[in-house]
């Protein structure tokens, strides 16, 4: 090596390579860039349920009186208003609130997470990690049971023009209202309830090599950080899906 | 990275204190923003000004999500824009989708009767 004595003085310009103009490491950029086209996914969704739902007939009558009807999109706190353990009573949305709670608690101690790594403490990392996982698993089992409960139906049904009553849902027939309000339903949480699934997964392999001590050893955690973008957008997600198909 | 550098931190035993007051009150105000939605949804009559309410509030809850979880607010400035800019733009093509696909379906349902 020696033999290389003319070597030439190195560009320093913004954009010559070897800094960051962004201030931010090439792994965390191309996760904000993902989660930026996972945003275009979902804004799509919701493009379809807007178009599907405006596409149908709204209930016009008091809110009372309502009833489920092919015929008009249904009111959302009239379809998800049951609770594990509490049969038959009318608890609008509170499942749902209890979902809410759930995710936003799993971002703060995200947060947690990656505020440990800074500072490089190891066992604060790996609590709230396993914190973070825990509340994760808990949100996908209450989506589980969701789901479970809107396939399976309530005792009442919809009794349809034929004369048969129909229970629960499927992907075409369901006792809420039009085929596609239940579509979207599975669509929509569904895609949504995937991430939280590959999310859980990720933080596992995170909290397995934080354990390892790997991120220790190389001197940053930024893979928690990165990760912990995917879950906060997971969240972000959350939030508009219960704003447009659980709110509205 | 050649901003990170390889440091035996197992020698050194002090680990700094968390710093986590910040994250607690953004945890806060996102409970907050959510109570308000389920106050508004159990006390106002469903309508163009419900929803919108509901709209201007999850806009609220996202901005506290990107902006203090996601740290976007202590980025770069070219970083935050070529974050926000494309997601206006696609905020912008829901609107005009929505609009616009009314309108169509309108056109197909109504005029070919």
């Amino acid at each position: 090596m020696s033999t290389s004595t003319t070597l030439e003085a190195p560009n320093t310009g913004t954009w010559d390579g070897g800094n960051e103009p962004l201030k931010a490491s090439y792994g965390k950029l191309m996760m904000w860039f993902f989660l930026l086209s996972d945003a275009f996914t979902f804004g799509s969704f919701l493009i379809v349920y807007g178009l599907s739902r405006h596409s149908h007939m709204p209930y016009t009558g008091k809110v009372e009186d309502f009833y489920f009807s092919t015929e008009w999109w249904p009111i959302p706190e009239k379809v998800f208003n049951a609770f594990p353990g509490l049969h038959g009573m009318d608890l609008p949305l509170a499942f749902v609130a209890l979902m809410t709670m759930i995710l936003i608690l799993s971002s703060v101690t995200m947060v947690l997470a990656v505020e440990a790594g800074h500072r490089m403490d190891k066992n604060d990392v790996q609590k709230w990690l396993l914190w973070t996982i825990l509340f994760g698993s808990i949100f996908l089992g209450c989506q589980a049971w969701e789901w479970a409960h809107f396939i399976t139906g309530d005792d009442k049904g919809m009794l349809l023009a034929d004369g048969t009553t129909v229970f629960g849902a499927n992907l075409t027939v369901n006792q809420y209202g039009p085929p596609l309000f239940a579509d979207l339903f599975f669509f929509i949480t569904g895609f949504h309830g995937t991430h939280v699934f590959s999310g859980v997964i990720l933080l596992i392999m995170v909290f397995i090599n934080t354990v390892n001590g790997v991120y220790h050893k190389r001197g940053h955690y930024e893979m928690v950080e990165k990760v912990g973008l995917y879950w906060h957008f997971v969240d972000l997600v959350w939030v508009f899906v219960f704003t447009f198909f659980y709110l509205i | 990275m050649a901003t990170h550098h390889e440091q035996d931190f197992t020698a050194s035993g002090d680990i700094p204190k968390p710093q986590t007051k910040w994250i607690w009150k953004t945890f806060f105000i996102l409970v907050g923003l959510t109570a308000v939605e389920f106050l508004f949804a159990f006390t106002m009559d469903a309508g163009t000004l419900r929803n919108a309410i509901f709209i201007i509030l999850t806009i609220f809850k996202a901005f506290y999500i990107v902006a203090e979880f996601m740290h976007l607010k202590h980025e770069a400035k070219a970083l935050i824009w070529s974050i926000l800019l494309p997601l206006a733009l696609v905020a912008w093509l829901m609107v005009a989708l929505l609009a616009e696909g009314s309108y169509y379906y309108d056109s197909i349902t109504n005029y070919f009767k």
